[in-house]
């Protein structure tokens, strides 16, 4: 059977599954509880300086997007970091990490941009003997107004700069958190590896209003009738995550920066997807905010099993086995031709293909008395509308053509070498093949 | 107090609350949560399969739609611009032949879109508001007469009005309804909903009902012809076909209908008799209403014999294990041979029978069944056929609704063809009233 144990910076947990600096670590009742339940890892809610708290809203802190049958697509939060004293939030540490010493545990944190708040931190949370820290450069809402979390990871220097601050005054890995709010998720990772990150972790959450109360005219989640942006997190971000961190696994100033792949993990299968971009592990929160820490019970079988059927030993035998498949626009092959196949015993007849092609597309699927539905080879141009709108998965298929063969729509033979936009014709900056 | 063993004919086999709970609403109305789940699940299909097997051509991924987005109100207004009746249908129609057997996700899963109970939710909703969503256009000084009070002769009369026509409804019985108050099992129809649907549906104004008023009798066809500027006669299937056996006469039989009737009107089900053992003829909805209340009333055997093949019956195969679950016995390819009674029946006696080439003849072999009551659910027949031309036993109709006499239009079950349903008779009506408007008025 697969081996799950992961090795992060020189950290092991059982498995890559870890919780994410949020609400569901925020206290030692719950991370006990959520390594009883099978985490590999916590990071442990963002720790700020010492002194009073901060305090959080007494209203509504969430606010949600739903799909068919209220499932939770989209999580917004306005929760600031942790409010509980730091001395208990430190004892605690202490505590569960001398219980679970098999277990990944990071603290995450957060204090102002000087010397000396980082230098007055880092010895206790290093005495509490945790695995690690994540500074949290992120969080985009209320600690942002104050010069913390996303309005550092909006400046590369802060970044490199305080990078360099926990490198010296901490002796064990430090992981940047990286906010997605930001226009090339390139340079603030470039700044983290350059002020000597071990790692960086990606994303933390994106500005977002998740709706407004047509009756008070209030963005929800709504204070006593006023609202502020929070940050959206959960399935409907994974792709918009995934996205930025290939974009660092494949960048040739941070290639091989370790990553822990953050945003909308909810089955086994979005963990291996973004192993494959290049992660070292996986951070949750949504997932377990939707269904309890249990959910983790399934990530571990299916991925357990997902390996076993691909001969993988290990969660290094696929790392970043898709990075190099990830490439840009204009290197994609032109010569490549699908064309879209309905499977009719699967087809249930219900159309939605033929509407979204005809309306939207390319009026390539036609439909018959019999509510037959069949595509037009000579108008389709493959692009997979029909494939994503169908409700039977597998139903309709993009089947390449062979070389060789005539592409009834353009009337052009099916080309077996590699062209792309760079030698295109129609391409007024193209280069002469060589 | 009577029980189910108690012999012959006689009320109160059960206790009041025993009955007030048979007799509740057969499905539960959703609820709205329930509702959202259930509007969740449509696919939104294109040109949607189950708008094309609705008679009314309701636009049914549209109302489902509505109702996901929270907005019942809209879905209802949808549904009520094609059958204004679609309170009722929600409730009596056969979705599982129409709209929720041509639902993708049947043929997908065997589990349809609930297109009925979601029907219910929107239009329960809209008239729980006490909201009319039509307004009259204005007045066009023309007359209609509509004879019928039933489905076919309200949705003919509602569009007549909406459209700025004066309408006068004349009905035969003493309450508007139809079939809806008359005629349907009264699980389907609970709270007094048929007459509540009426009164909210003339609410648009410009709709007289006027009772006891039967063609042929109060009613001369010559009259309404000379008076109206138009006629559409939607008077349905009044009489019932006779049963040519010995011993039909017997007391204790009688016909479903009328059974189905009496307890559609009675004030107290605890006062209503029904027998030990009843039989009921015939293979319809009406032979599984009759049947199916036989048994809630209390009933101890309750039988429903048919001539032909279950493949052949009326009543569908939801409704034939309607009437299994609720305990009925359907015995099928027997004939009544004759009813056995010292004056009231005592036993009815059956004969086999088989098909060659269609056609039923008797085996020979008979079997015989204790009855204290056995009710006719073999048919019903037009009464008065207003001396306009028939096709088979009924009124011929063209594509519009017209009949042989100009300015007479038929609808609903006493029109030749279309089935026999509620919402059939609704179509009909409304594309009456829109061929009448038009022909009258010029261009709709």
């Amino acid at each position: 059977m697969a081996d799950l144990t992961t090795n992060f910076l020189g950290i092991t947990s059982p498995n890559p599954f870890w919780l994410a600096s949020a609400p569901p670590t925020d206290k030692e009742y719950n991370v006990r509880r959520a390594f009883e339940a099978g985490w590999g890892g916590v990071v442990w809610k963002t720790l700020g300086s010492e002194g009073p708290p901060v305090v959080n809203v007494n209203g509504p802190r969430y606010g949600v997007i739903h799909g068919a049958d209220r499932r939770v697509l989209g999580l917004n939060n306005i929760e600031l970091i942790t409010d509980r004293d730091l001395q208990t939030n430190l004892d605690e540490i202490t505590r569960v990490k001398k219980d679970y010493p098999d277990r990944a545990l990071i603290v995450s944190i957060m204090v102002p941009c000087e010397e000396q708040a980082w230098k007055d931190i880092l010895p206790k949370v290093e005495a509490t003997g945790a695995d690690g820290i994540e500074l949290n450069f992120g969080c985009p809402h209320g600690m942002s107004e104050r010069g913390m979390g996303a309005a550092v990871g909006q400046v590369p220097e802060y970044i490199e700069m305080v990078t360099r601050w926990c490198k010296q005054y901490y002796s064990k890995p430090v992981i940047v958190k990286l906010t997605p709010n930001i226009t090339d998720i390139r340079k603030p990772a470039a700044a983290a590896k350059r002020g000597g990150a071990d790692a960086v972790s990606l994303i933390n959450t994106i500005n977002s209003i998740v709706s407004v109360d047509l009756d008070t005219m209030s963005p929800e989640p709504s204070i006593g009738g006023k609202g502020s942006h929070g940050g959206y997190c959960g399935p409907a971000v994974k792709p918009i995550a995934m996205s930025m961190v290939s974009e660092i696994a494949r960048d040739p100033e941070t290639q091989g920066l370790p990553i822990s792949g953050i945003g909308g993990v909810t089955t086994w299968r979005d963990a291996a997807e973004y192993i494959t971009l290049g992660c070292g592990n996986v951070q949750v929160c949504t997932a377990a905010m939707t269904y309890g820490f249990k959910v983790v019970q399934e990530m571990i079988s299916g991925l357990s099993q997902w390996m076993d059927e691909k001969g993988h030993v290990s969660i290094q035998d696929f790392m970043g086995a898709a990075v190099p498949n990830v490439t840009d626009w204009q290197y994609l092959n032109l010569n490549y031709v699908a064309k879209a196949s309905i499977n009719q015993d699967d087809c249930i007849s219900c159309g939605r293909c033929y509407a979204a092609c005809e309306d939207t597309s390319h009026q390539a699927i036609a439909m018959s008395d019999d509510r037959t539905f069949s595509v037009i080879d000579s108008e389709c141009v493959a692009c997979n509308l029909c494939v994503e709108v169908c409700p039977v998965e597998g139903c309709i298929s993009m089947v390449p053509m062979e070389p060789g063969t005539v592409d009834p729509r353009t009337g052009k033979t099916v080309e077996a070498d590699y062209a792309n936009w760079t030698t295109h014709p129609n391409n007024p900056g193209a280069v002469a093949a060589e | 107090m009577n029980s189910q063993y108690t012999p012959g004919v006689v009320p109160a086999r059960l206790s009041g609350d025993a009955l007030v709970q048979n007799f509740a609403d057969l499905h539960a109305p959703l609820a709205p949560h329930e509702a959202a789940v259930a509007a969740d699940r449509c696919y939104f299909c294109h040109d949607a399969p189950c708008i094309t097997a609705c008679p009314t051509d309701i636009d049914i991924p549209l109302f489902i739609r509505q109702i996901s987005t929270g907005t019942p109100e809209a879905a209802a207004k949808t549904i009520f611009d094609q059958n204004i009746l679609g309170g009722m249908c929600a409730r009596v129609c056969p979705t599982e032949d129409l709209c929720e057997q041509a639902c993708v996700r049947e043929m997908a899963e065997g589990k349809p879109v609930e297109i009925g109970r979601l029907q219910r939710y929107a239009t329960d909703t809209l008239m729980a508001k006490g909201i009319h969503p039509y307004e009259r256009a204005p007045g066009t000084g023309k007359k209609i007469a509509v004879v019928g009070a039933g489905p076919a002769g309200l949705s003919c009369a509602h569009r007549l009005a909406m459209l700025g026509n004066d309408v006068t409804v004349y009905d035969a019985m003493p309450k508007p309804g139809g079939l809806n108050e008359y005629g349907i099992a009264a699980y389907k129809s609970t709270n007094d909903f048929a007459a509540a649907e009426v009164e909210w549906l003339v609410s648009i104004g410009g709709i007289e009902i006027k009772n006891g008023m039967a063609l042929g009798d109060q009613l001369k066809m010559d009259d309404l012809v000379g008076c109206f500027a138009a006629v559409f006669l939607a008077v349905g299937l009044g009489g019932v076909n006779a049963m040519g056996v010995d011993g039909n006469d017997k007391d204790g039989v009688t016909d479903a209908v009328s059974f189905i009737q009496e307890l559609r009107q009675a004030s107290d089900l605890t006062m209503l008799p029904i027998g030990r053992n009843v039989v009921v003829i015939g293979g319809g909805m009406t032979a599984v209403d009759a049947a199916v209340q036989s048994k809630l009333l209390g009933a101890e055997q309750v039988t429903i014999a048919y001539r032909r093949g279950r493949d052949a019956m009326s009543a569908s195969r939801y409704e034939q294990d309607l009437a299994a679950s609720h305990g009925v016995q359907l015995l099928f390819n027997v004939q009544p041979k004759a009813i056995h009674g010292n004056g009231a029946v005592a036993e009815i006696e059956l004969e086999y029978t088989s098909a060659i080439d269609g056609k039923l003849s008797g085996t020979g072999e008979t079997v015989r069944l204790k009855a204290d009551q056995v009710f006719r659910a073999i048919g019903q027949t037009l009464t008065s056929d207003g001396g306009l031309t028939l096709e088979g036993r009924k009124i011929a109709v063209d594509e519009h609704g017209r009949t042989s006499r100009a300015g007479v239009w038929a609808g609903g079950d006493c029109a030749a063809g279309g089935d026999d349903l509620t919402v059939t008779a609704v179509a009909e009506g409304r594309d009456a009233a829109m061929d009448i408007h038009a022909t009258l008025n010029g261009s709709v």
